[in-house]
């Protein structure tokens, strides 16, 4: 019996977009083409949604190759597909996923190269905020002054050499060897909107995970010396407020 | 670390800082220049990527178990540096052929 | 509320920025997919602010699902709101598909049976658009490789009851019609004929894939190629029949260098042209 009434017909058709067999109640001229028409959509559903994550995960693509990303997005896709229009947001889980998925177990460093690279497609859509003015910072009292940083802000870390993995994909990168991680960067979006990848030392990760978190520069600056942090941020125009100890 | 030593100079610290950043970045300066420069390199910050187009492009059909593929990118050049324990960790690539739960 | 003007638009690529601000070129009109422009802030929004400052502007939607069973998204409809409050485009439109089930959003405009049912849902979703959006919407006509068994109305009397219904306007995508009339064996004539062209505000010109089925070919609404001779045909010929329209190239999939491009609204411009001087448009 082919299903009827308008549920049950996009809910037959929607099961079978990620089944083997066919939706009943669909017709062609050549009623013996229409399995072979409805492939189109099963491949355009398909392949939309793996061109969209392949964007969002470029580097993962090159890492493990077109065709094995293909499948790889495949399973992702059935798992967590998107849940929302907007699929700038979508992706978030994709780390965890690759933690979870035996055929990539012998890459270990996939994950949090997929973590870099989503916090980087966020950066690009986080809101505007204009950074403030260098004065700004000429405070009375430096240790109780608090820094509001740019909503596009991640400080990025990883066990392993994730950034270093990350750069070495990058259209003009040189060659270089990788050393052991951890790795740290400061993923951000500039005010010219380009979004930088800014690796970091250790200490000067801690600086600014604390200030992000709104601590004070005074127990910032216990973590190491803050001048490489803040002479990042004012480079890269990433302070949009600043405030007395509160 | 002590924070005692390093918190003092703060005030130094700071006009460092402005020095070696050469001013604030300016809101306007280039903007779309540069965004231009990243969509050409291909890194999709500026586009949202072909995810919304109103279009379908592929008849490939990807019915089948593809987990006789091996991951075939540049993975394969990668060879991480030792672990703490002196496990070696290199991103090498041995055919898997396994079952996975139904895509 | 302004209106798109009758000359030829096009689809926005982020890649063509920089060469659609350096130069003046005769563009009428741009087309954003809307669901592009729904982060909070970035390149996105500020190529969007420049390309508004000067052109008028249409904003195409691609994930409301009109054509689903379900409710429409009401935390879609409200950014959609906020979208167009914020841009003021000249024109929004929508497509007769749905692309959402349940909570999973699936990216592709699928199709849906032509029944008194699904008439009157869409309506109902058509009317919650243009209720929250405080504007009159277009839908545009889909491109489809399979029918339904169970469809009681032709495609043109379903869309003209809409029209009706709900007061909307129509985008006609005359690509959709040649790929939907070759895909289903009928006439693309004979489907225009019975179009109701006095709704429609907009039109749309895309290229297509071919693909061979034992029974003849399948064509793909790629959006990855020039406009297809036949295309251009139609084009010409509904033109003669309702005067100079908003014609939009669209080109999602291998964009080509901008040039390709202006080369492509070239040639609508020059049919507009001939149409407003054969016959000026008296609707």
């Amino acid at each position: 019996m082919p299903p009827e009434g308008h549920s049950a017909i996009e809910r037959a058709f929607h099961a079978a977009l990620w089944a083997a067999d066919f939706p009943a109640g669909l017709t062609a001229p050549d009623p013996s083409e229409v399995t072979q028409r409805f492939k189109v959509y099963r491949n355009n559903v398909q392949h939309s949604l793996t061109r969209a994550l392949g964007a969002r995960f470029p580097v993962i693509e090159h890492l493990v190759g077109p065709a094995f990303f293909a499948a790889l997005a495949r399973a992702f896709i059935a798992v967590a597909p998107p849940r929302d229009p907007v699929l700038l947001y979508w992706g978030a889980d994709f780390a965890a996923f690759l933690e979870h998925f035996p055929p990539v177990a012998h890459l270990p460093y996939l994950p949090d190269v997929a973590r870099l690279e989503y916090a980087r497609g966020q950066a690009s859509h986080a809101a505007d905020a204009d950074p403030v003015a260098p004065e700004a910072l000429s405070a009375a009292q430096p240790e109780a002054l608090r820094l509001t940083l740019h909503p596009s802000v991640t400080l990025f870390t990883s066990p392993l050499p994730t950034v270093q993995i990350w750069r070495a994909h990058q259209p003009d990168a040189r060659r270089a060897p990788i050393t052991s991680g951890p790795d740290h960067a400061l993923i951000a979006r500039r005010p010219d909107f380009s979004v930088i990848v800014e690796p970091l030392d250790a200490g000067t990760h801690a600086v600014l995970t604390a200030l992000h978190q709104g601590e004070p520069l005074g127990p910032a600056a216990g973590h190491a010396d803050p001048t490489p942090a803040l002479t990042l941020l004012l480079r890269h125009g990433l302070i949009i407020a600043t405030g007395g100890s509160e | 670390m002590t924070t005692k030593t390093l918190a003092l100079p703060l005030a130094a610290s700071l006009a460092t800082a402005l020095t070696l950043a050469g001013g604030h970045a300016n809101a306007q300066s280039g903007a779309m220049e540069k965004c231009y420069g990243i969509s050409l390199a291909g890194q999709n910050d500026c586009a949202a990527g072909p995810g919304t187009t109103c279009s379908g492009t592929s008849t490939v059909d990807y019915q089948g178990n593809a987990w006789t593929l091996v991951a075939s990118g540049t993975c394969t050049e990668i060879e991480l540096p030792a672990m703490a324990d002196g496990t070696a960790r290199v991103g090498s690539l041995e055919e898997l052929d396994r079952d996975l739960p139904p895509a | 509320m302004q209106q798109l003007p009758q000359s030829t638009g096009l689809g926005f690529k982020p890649e063509h920025f920089r060469d659609i601000m350096a130069a003046s070129h005769s563009i009428g009109f741009y087309e954003v997919h809307a669901e592009n422009y729904m982060g909070d802030g970035g390149a996105a929004h500020a190529m969007l602010r420049a390309l508004r400052a000067d052109h008028a502007l249409s904003i195409h939607g691609v994930g409301l699902s009109i054509g689903g069973a379900g409710g429409l998204d009401a935390d879609h409809l409200a950014r959609l709101r906020k979208l167009t409050d914020h841009y003021q485009p000249e024109s929004f439109s929508e497509h007769l598909a749905w692309s959402s089930h349940g909570a999973a959003w699936l990216n592709d405009l699928l199709p849906l049976p032509y029944t008194d049912e699904t008439l009157a849902t869409i309506c109902v979703h058509i009317d919650q658009v243009q209720e929250v959006l405080g504007r009159r919407m277009l839908l545009e006509n889909p491109a489809t490789y399979v029918t339904f068994a169970s469809s009681t109305w032709s495609e043109t009397d379903f869309l003209t009851e809409i029209t009706r219904r709900t007061g909307c306007g129509l985008l006609l995508d005359v690509n959709n019609v040649f790929v939907s009339a070759t895909n289903h064996r009928f006439d693309a004539r004979a489907y225009l004929a019975a179009f109701p062209l006095e709704a429609v505000g907009e039109i749309h010109l895309a290229g297509h894939d071919c693909e061979d089925l034992p029974s003849g070919a399948l064509l793909i609404d790629s959006h990855g190629a020039r406009v297809a001779d036949p295309v251009w045909a139609l084009y010409a010929e509904v033109l003669a029949r309702t005067g100079p329209l908003p014609t939009l190239i669209e080109w999602d999939n291998d964009v080509p260098e901008f040039a390709t491009l202006l080369s492509e609204a070239k040639r609508a411009q020059s049919l507009l042209e001939r149409t407003g001087k054969d016959r000026p448009y008296a609707a």
